[in-house]
Parts: structure tokens; C-alpha cells; sequence
């Protein structure tokens, strides 16, 4: 049985969408969703068009800043990157996932005080 | 932080640009697209394979574009907006249900309105004056007899304001002030005015502040002062025409030049907060030292000082008024007074509390059977729209989402009733403030404000959640597969909604029901009181103020009185008249009478209204001489000490003899019983009698103003040039008083019982109404759906009257079980109001029985409508059409 993809925890892709803009610089939205894609390995069940939801959440937020332009092959797309105020918020929220996930490991990684040793 | 401020600004803003928006995302997603497209094609797909794929991965165009809304904008306004253009479209579609339905709750909520603006103004909201909880009105305990034993001499009040500890300030007014007391003569006919005096410090005490110039001075209150005098805001504004260079000129009133000082502010009324109903014109200062030897005069009221409470002041009074004398030039006289302290507001409006409340109560039973009906009216459209809300429903609406919309439905109904139910309550709340004659106070400051307006949305509210939330839940709850199945006619579906509906009609019943039993227990005490032996007859009989000079001489004025009813009595159509120096029912005054060596209460002076009169006076007045006989002129011009007596003296001082030729010591003077009338309502037509005492206008007995009283068949208004230009023959500086019936006093004394037994009859027939119109509504539409059955039922054999018996049959039991709940209940209610009730008992059987036979005529009719047209279907008509 093939395993199944990982649904988005809430706020996860928001994060996603500001480390992804972060590391490529300014990049258009089908470029972020096939980025966010092939980083997680096609783990995670992400239909494309939630993206645009994360976007303009962001967008509003002053997080990050779009742009219309043209895309390699001279097509119209808005392009966005990140803004100042989205790079502090990134590393905030960052440094919360880090600890949340290391949190997460320990406990996961707990054995019974009787099981096989 | 500032994220989501930016964040919540730019929803906002999205909300304004939705179409520009949407058309960006439109762009953005169809250059997302050809990009997946693209990259598809170039991993080797079929073009027509490599879209599918790209669609895939997208995940649905409609719902992204719906959550790029939902992240971006106001979704639950964009609710909102959807809700209320559909709301929209279905009433237009359903107009007569729209207006109707407004219309009810409209006014409903308008006489909630009106009654609240009124509760507000009397009960609720404090007095228009500077921290209006400080003020207090100080009376004697237990008044005997009128205005003379609620008030204090000069020099009790000058001791008590040097003595006390717990006041800021201590002040009073004149409170015998007859209206028209001053003429103020200018360019043409000398007009009358009203002015009251206040003593030194009144509106500094209140803490009202001239809207024009200056309070009084204290130089202004030392004898021999040169006159001043305050404008209230009207008469500066009818009668001066809202001069402001009038400040510092003077104004002559009865020939004295007075200077005008200042003018008061709009918000001070002084006859809506002391004297309900009384227009007052300007004020003078109270002098002490003319006062000092004229007895109990001034109305006192006191502001607290900060911290002090009601209680500790009220132990120092306690303390310090049974010490006062009377008079310090007559010790002997006497001391010992009573001060009791009571808050002003609480002293004006408390006695109006419970009626208020009642009100209150029924306006609000007003409103509950409004949306009870509404209730019944929006079930009876449920049934209609079950199939609308069945097919919402399998398109995937939620149930949340369909209540919403209805609620939203009642919302915009309830909405549109309360903006015409406010312009209805404004209309009725300025037609009531311009009513001097109510004799309600602070009734001329009703105005709808802002906590009206806080009141409506508040109600408002209520009753659209009230009306809306049953028959919302009801069809968002209905049966999906069952009502799109249905045709709607005979269901078990339809049963239910019927008993519903049967439930709240006998609710409605059983209010309007509560409201008419109230209604009919006030309006028959109003009968009584109007039925009550007021010991004069008002009907035929007209007073008007007499102005004269008579040089302070007793004779003159003897003479002068006697010329003017001479002349009175000879006008064609005048069967008697009178002079007195007070009216029954309006201004009073009173003195201490005992017999003569008698020992009722001790041998002590007794408290006895007292009015100074002319021969003819009884007669024009209509009272009743019992025994022995009226004042003659002759009286009048050998100062004779001579005294009728009203029924309740002599009883009391001469018990079981007869009181003529007795010696009675009233007024300081041995003074002989020559008369014994009929008990007068002096006061007003719902309290029993006090002591009255008649005695001739004398150099001893001295009136205080005087009326010419007539009586005659002929309209006042006939009379009065006839009677003013006789008048003015005999003084061409008679101003130009009103010549007024005597029924305006009773008329206005009575004013709060009609006031409230007229609104809460209109209550009580607009809750008929309403009731009539539930059932109505309830029966018909049971016939309508029912046509089926009853078209068998006459096709096998049931006669035209047996449908009509049996339809209005159902009508009475749904009547009748809604009587039984609301006698009940109004046996209950009846108890309560026991206090506002005159000669009436709460379980008055007139009442109860007039309200069974009004609400059973009433339902039957209701239901007669239904019923006939249900005899009148055509079996075979009825049959085809399904």
C-alpha cells in the first residue's frame, strides 16, 4: 500500500510559503507550490490553489510584497518575495517550530520504563 | 501586532474591491495553470492529459477562489450582504406579508417607544439639575390640610438654614401663587403673568445657571429693594420676542418698573418639576421681611452637602425642627415643627412609580403578543416555504446558515418596524410634551434620546430573536426527502405546524385578555371617579381672575366686590355669581380652627382649608347650603365674624348638635357658625373631604386674589367678551385673563388617571386587534388546507351549517382555552395594580365578564370569516383541483 500524503497542519504552509520566499528570493506562485513540492519529497497533500489563501493572508499581513512581472517563458505572473517584517516573523516562527518539533521528538521518542531493554 | 491591524485594514479594504480582485486572481491562476500545463507537456503528457493533471493539482478553481475571498476579506458581512439582498427579494415578492408585518411591529414598538421615553423621563432619568441626587424637598410629616402645613414661615426658615450642619444651602419658593398674579403692562391690554418668588439662593441651590445675565443678589432679597425679576425662557421668547438687550431694562409689572435681571435656560421648567401643568413666567424675589407675619409660605427644598446621606440629615432635621418657632415676634404662638426629607425625585415621581410600571408592563404585553403573532404569520409562510428551504438544504446549505437567514429575515422586519415605530413614537411623544394640560411632571421634557433609541435597538432585537427563532428552527429542521415529496396539503407535517400555531394563539388570547382586564379595571375606577359627589358642580360654571385696587381698604373692596357680581348676576344668561379667593382643586391655603371651649383632639387648633368669599359664591359654585344660610353683604361691610362650616367640622367639633350659632375660634377670631355645607373635594376628586371653612371678605379675614365665579347654560367663550367688558368698565386695568371653565380643574386634576387609563385602553384595543387577526390568521389557513377534506366531507353529505358550526366551533374552543389561561393570570395581575384602582374591586365582575364577552364576540368574528368560506366550497371544485 502506498503511504499517504501528510495533511497541512493549520499555519504550517504560511511558514512554508515565507522559508520558501526566503530562500529563492521573489518567485511566483506556481513556482512556490512546486517548490514547497519538491522540497517536502511530494510528502504533503497540498492542492496548488491554497496557496493563493496563504498569499494574499501574508500579503495583507505586510509580510511579503507582490509584483506583476514576467515569468521565464514571457508569461504574466505576479511575482512575490519577502519583506523585512516577514523575515522577523519567519525567524519567529521558526525558532517556535524548532522548539515545538524537538518538544514533539522527545516525547515520541519516550520508552515505557518496563518495555525491552 | 501591527500585522494584524495591517491585516484587518486591508480585509476591509479588499471588501470595497471585490471585482478588481477577483479579477487579479482570475489572472494569477490562469498563468498558474498554462505553467503546470507547460511543465506537464514537457514531462511527455498528452496536451489533453497534462491539463487534467495540472487541474488535479490545483485542486478546484471555485473553492480556491472562494478561500482566496474567505482569507482576504469579510466573509461573514459578505453572509450578511448575500442574506439581505435575498431577504430583499422575497419581500418584494411578498408584499402584503412585508407591510403587514412591519406595520404590527411598528407599532408595537412605537408605543414601546412612547412609554419608555415617558418612564424614562418621569421615573428613570435624574432631574435636569447639577448632581440632582443631592437635592432634597423637605415637608412637614403628616400634612393635615393642604399647601399651609407642607410649608414654613420665614423665620423657621432662616433658623433652620443658620442651624443645620448637613446642607450646602437651604431655599424655597412662595407656594401660593395663583396664575395670572402679576399684569404686565406694556403698550396695549395689560397681560397676565405668572410669576413665582423664590426665596434667596433658589437657583444657585438647584444649580441652575442663567442662560442671559445674572441670578438674583443678595441685595435683591433686602426690604425696599429695588425690584428685580428672572424671564423664564418661553415668556422671554412669546413675549419679548427673544430680546437680549432686555437684561438691565425693566419690564412694568402692576405699574411697577422692575428691572430684568436675567433670563433662565431652556431646560429649566419650573411648573413640570413643582407644580405639574403650571405655565410660569418669571420669578421675583421672595423678601423675608414682608413674610415674616404671613404664616407657613414657603415650599422648602435643600441640596446635601458632599458625603452627607439622606438618613443623618434626616436625624439633624429630626432634631432641629420641633425647636423652631413659628414666629420670633410672637413666641407665643409657638414652636414645634416636622421636617420630613425626601429626595426631590423621588418626592415628584414616586407616587406615579406603580402606574408607570403598569404601563410599562402592558406596553410590554403589547409587544409579546406582537410577536407571538409575528410568530404565527412567519409559520404560516414556513409551511409555505418548506419546499424553498428542503431544496437549500440538498444543495448543501447547513443548518446554521438557513437559521441565520431567517433570523436575518426577522432582523430587516424588525428593523423597518422600529424606524416607523420611532416615527410614530415621536409623533406621539411631541403631541405629549406640548400637553400642559396632563398634570404629570417633567412630561414637558419627553423627548425620545439616546437611551430611547438604545431602548429600540434593544427591543428591537429582542423581538426579531423572539418571532424569528421558533418558525427558523422549525423549518430549518424539517424533513428534507418528506417536504420535497409533499405537495403540502394533509401531511402529518402540516399537523404539527398546526398545533404550533393553535399554542400561540391561545398565548395571544391569554395577553389580550390580561390587557383587557386591566384595561376595564382602570377605566371603570376612572368612571367612579369621575362619578364621585365632588360637593360643587363643575359643569355650567366659569371662573375668571378679577383685578382691582382697593387702596387696601376692606370697605372699597367690599364695595368693588359687590359692583362686580351685581353687575355679573345682571349679564343676560348668568344665573349666579360669586367672588372667592380660591378654587377648589387648584391653589389652597389653611388656617386653625376650634370650637369654643370645645376639647375634639385636646382643645387644640386644628388644620382647616379656608377661602374668603363673596355672597353667591355657594350658589355659583353649586354647593350645598345643608343648614342655615349663605353669607350676605352685610357681612362683608360690618366685618362680621361669621363662618360656614363643611360637614366633616361640624361632626367632628360638634358631634350630634347642632352647629348653628356656635362660636368657633378660627382664623384668631371668635367667629360664628352660621352655615353647614356639603363636603367639597378640594384637592382633588379621589380623596375624601378635609376641613373647609367659608368666611365673608372682612377686614379681618383678608383674601388672598379673587375670582369671579359664574354659572351659566351659556359656552364660556359666549360669556367672556361680555364679562370682560364689564370688567374693564369697572377697572380699565383689568388685565385679560382667561375666562376658565371650572371642569379644566377637575378635568386636570384627574389628567394622570385619564392619561393612563386612555393608553392603556389603546393598548388593550390594539392587543384585541392583534389577537383577532392570530386567530383570523390561524383558522383561515387551517380552511385553506383542509378544502380537500371538507370537499369529501360535503360531497358525502355534510350540510353548509355543519362546516360553518364545526369551523367556528374550533374557532371558540382555541378562544375560549386562551380566556380560561388569561383569567388566571389576570386574577393575578388584578391584585397587583389593587392600588391604582378607585372603588373598584380586582375581581370586578363587570370587568371580567365585559372582557369574555368582548373577546368572544371578537373571535367569533374571526373566525365567522373563515368559517363562511369554508361552507361555501364547492365539493366538486374542491375535489378536481388536486
Amino acid at each position: 500500500m502506498r503511504e499517504s500524503k501528510l495533511d497541512l497542519l493549520q499555519g504550517t504552509l504560511d511558514l512554508m510559503v515565507l522559508q520558501t520566499l526566503a530562500a529563492m528570493g521573489s518567485l511566483h506562485g506556481y513556482g512556490i507550490a512546486r517548490r514547497i513540492e519538491q522540497v517536502s519529497g511530494n510528502q504533503v497533500l497540498l492542492n496548488q490553489g491554497t496557496i493563493y489563501a496563504s498569499l494574499v493572508r501574508l500579503q495583507q499581513r505586510g509580510w511579503i510584497a507582490a509584483k506583476w512581472g514576467t515569468s521565464d517563458n514571457n508569461r504574466k505572473a505576479k511575482f512575490y518575495s519577502i519583506t523585512k517584517a516577514g523575515r522577523k516573523q519567519l525567524a519567529q516562527d521558526a525558532a517556535y517550530w524548532r522548539r515545538l518539533s524537538g518538544v514533539m521528538g522527545r516525547v515520541l521518542g519516550m520508552q515505557g520504563e518496563g518495555s525491552e531493554q | 501586532m501591527t500585522g494584524f491591524l495591517l491585516e484587518a485594514f486591508n480585509r476591509v479594504r479588499s471588501f470595497f474591491h471585490k471585482r478588481p480582485l477577483d479579477h487579479d486572481f482570475d489572472v494569477e491562476m490562469a498563468s498558474h495553470l498554462e505553467m503546470a500545463v507547460e511543465e506537464n507537456l514537457r514531462r511527455g503528457l498528452s496536451p489533453a492529459e497534462a491539463r487534467r493533471q495540472a487541474l488535479v493539482q490545483f485542486g478546484g478553481v471555485q473553492q480556491a477562489l472562494e478561500q482566496h475571498r474567505e482569507s482576504r476579506g469579510l466573509p461573514w458581512l459578505d453572509v450578511l450582504m448575500q442574506d439581505l439582498r435575498f431577504t430583499f427579494r422575497t419581500m418584494r415578492r411578498d408584499r402584503g406579508f412585508a407591510a403587514i408585518a412591519v406595520l404590527i411591529l411598528a407599532l408595537g414598538i412605537g408605543a414601546n417607544i412612547a412609554v419608555f421615553s415617558v418612564v424614562n423621563t418621569i421615573l428613570l432619568r435624574p432631574l435636569p439639575f447639577r448632581d440632582p441626587q443631592q437635592l432634597v424637598r423637605i415637608v412637614e410629616k403628616n400634612p393635615k390640610a393642604g399647601e399651609s402645613t407642607k410649608t414654613y414661615t420665614a423665620d423657621a426658615t432662616e433658623d433652620f438654614q443658620k442651624q443645620n450642619r448637613s446642607f450646602q444651602s437651604v431655599s424655597g419658593y412662595f407656594a401660593f401663587t395663583a396664575p395670572d398674579n402679576f399684569k404686565l403692562i406694556g403698550n396695549s391690554q395689560p397681560l397676565p403673568v405668572t410669576g413665582i418668588l423664590v426665596a434667596e439662593h433658589f437657583f444657585q441651590t438647584l444649580g441652575v445657571n442663567p442662560f442671559l445675565g445674572r441670578l438674583f443678589r443678595p441685595e435683591e432679597f433686602v426690604k425696599h429693594a429695588a425690584p428685580a425679576t428672572l424671564l423664564s425662557y418661553p415668556f422671554w421668547e412669546r413675549q419679548l420676542g427673544g430680546n437680549r438687550n432686555i437684561i438691565g431694562q425693566a419690564i412694568n409689572l402692576n405699574g411697577t418698573p422692575v428691572t430684568v435681571v436675567g433670563v433662565l435656560p431652556e431646560t429649566f421648567d419650573f411648573g413640570s418639576v413643582f407644580s405639574p401643568g403650571a405655565r410660569v413666567d418669571l420669578f421675583t424675589p421672595y423678601i423675608m421681611d414682608d413674610f415674616r407675619d404671613d404664616g407657613n409660605d414657603l415650599a422648602l427644598i435643600g441640596r446635601l452637602k458632599k458625603g452627607v446621606t439622606l438618613a443623618q440629615a434626616q436625624r439633624e432635621a429630626d432634631e432641629i425642627f420641633p425647636q423652631l418657632y413659628f414666629e420670633h415676634k410672637h413666641p407665643e404662638y409657638g414652636k414645634g415643627y416636622t421636617g420630613q426629607l425626601t429626595g426631590l425625585k423621588e418626592y415628584i415621581s414616586g407616587k406615579l412609580r406603580r402606574s408607570l410600571i403598569v404601563l410599562w408592563c402592558a406596553v410590554g404585553l403589547i409587544l409579546l403578543i406582537v410577536c407571538v403573532n409575528l410568530s404565527n404569520l412567519l409559520l404560516a409562510r414556513a409551511a409555505a416555504r418548506s419546499k424553498e428551504f428542503a431544496m437549500r438544504g440538498a444543495l448543501g446549505a447547513q443548518r446554521g446558515r438557513l437559521v441565520r437567514q431567517l433570523l436575518t429575515e426577522s432582523l430587516v422586519l424588525s428593523a423597518a418596524g422600529a424606524v416607523l415605530g420611532l416615527g410614530l413614537a415621536f409623533a406621539v411623544i411631541s403631541y405629549l410634551a406640548h400637553q400642559g394640560s396632563i398634570a404629570l411632571p417633567l412630561l414637558s421634557s419627553v423627548r425620545v434620546d439616546g437611551t430611547a433609541l438604545a431602548w429600540t435597538l434593544l427591543i428591537a432585537v429582542g423581538a426579531a430573536v423572539l418571532f424569528g427563532l421558533a418558525p427558523g428552527f422549525r423549518m430549518s429542521r424539517a424533513d428534507l426527502q418528506e417536504a420535497l415529496k409533499d405537495s403540502g396539503h394533509g401531511s402529518t407535517q402540516g399537523r404539527k405546524h398546526d398545533r404550533l400555531r393553535s399554542a400561540l394563539v391561545i398565548a395571544e388570547v391569554a395577553l389580550a385578555c390580561v390587557l383587557l382586564v386591566g384595561a376595564g379595571l382602570l377605566l371603570r375606577s376612572f368612571l367612579r371617579v369621575l362619578d364621585v359627589d365632588l360637593g360643587f358642580e363643575p359643569s355650567h360654571a366659569a371662573a375668571i381672575s378679577v383685578d382691582y385696587n382697593d387702596g387696601r381698604s376692606a370697605a372699597k373692596r367690599a364695595s368693588i366686590w359687590q359692583e362686580v357680581v351685581r353687575r355679573a348676576s345682571m349679564i343676560p344668561g348668568v344665573e349666579a355669581a360669586g367672588m372667592t379667593d380660591n378654587l377648589p382643586m387648584s391653589r389652597n391655603r389653611s388656617w386653625g380652627i376650634k370650637a369654643k371651649g370645645g376639647d375634639y383632639d385636646g382643645g387644640k387648633f386644628q388644620a382647616i382649608f379656608v377661602y374668603i368669599i363673596s355672597p353667591g359664591y355657594l350658589k355659583a359654585m353649586g354647593m350645598r347650603l345643608i343648614e342655615g344660610r349663605d353669607i350676605g353683604w352685610e357681612d362683608l361691610f360690618d366685618n362680621r365674624n361669621v363662618v360656614i362650616i363643611n360637614e366633616t367640622v361640624a361632626r367632628k367639633l360638634w358631634p350630634g348638635q347642632d352647629p348653628i350659632g356656635r362660636i368657633a375660634i378660627a382664623g384668631g377670631q371668635e367667629t360664628r357658625v352660621i352655615g353647614v355645607i356639603a363636603d367639597v373635594r378640594e384637592t382633588n376628586a379621589e380623596e375624601n373631604a378635609g376641613w373647609q371653612m367659608y368666611l365673608p371678605a372682612t377686614k379681618q379675614f383678608g383674601p388672598e386674589g379673587s375670582e369671579l365665579v359664574l354659572r351659566s347654560k351659556l359656552p364660556p367663550a359666549t360669556l367672556a367678551p361680555t364679562v370682560m367688558r364689564m370688567l374693564r368698565q369697572i377697572n380699565p386695568g383689568q388685565p385679560a385673563t382667561e375666562f376658565k371653565p371650572i371642569r379644566n380643574l377637575v378635568d386636570h386634576a384627574t389628567s394622570p388617571r385619564r392619561f393612563f387609563v386612555l393608553l392603556v385602553g389603546i393598548f388593550a384595543g390594539l392587543g384585541l386587534l392583534l389577537a383577532s387577526l392570530g386567530i383570523y390568521g390561524v383558522i383561515s389557513y387551517s380552511v385553506t388546507r383542509q378544502t380537500q377534506e371538507i370537499g369529501i366531507r360535503m360531497a358525502l353529505g355534510a350540510t353548509q351549517s355543519r362546516v360553518l358550526f364545526g369551523v367556528i366551533g374550533k374557532t371558540l374552543r382555541l378562544a375560549f382555552v386562551g380566556i380560561a389561561v388569561g383569567t388566571v393570570v389576570s386574577i393575578g395581575v388584578a391584585r397587583l395594580i389593587a392600588s391604582l384602582l378607585f372603588g373598584t374591586s380586582p375581581t370586578d365582575p363587570f370587568t371580567f365578564l365585559g372582557m369574555l364577552v368582548l373577546l368572544g364576540t371578537v373571535a367569533l368574528l374571526a373566525g365567522y370569516i373563515p368559517a363562511h368560506r369554508a361552507s361555501r366550497i364547492d365539493p366538486m371544485l374542491a375535489l378536481r383541483t388536486n
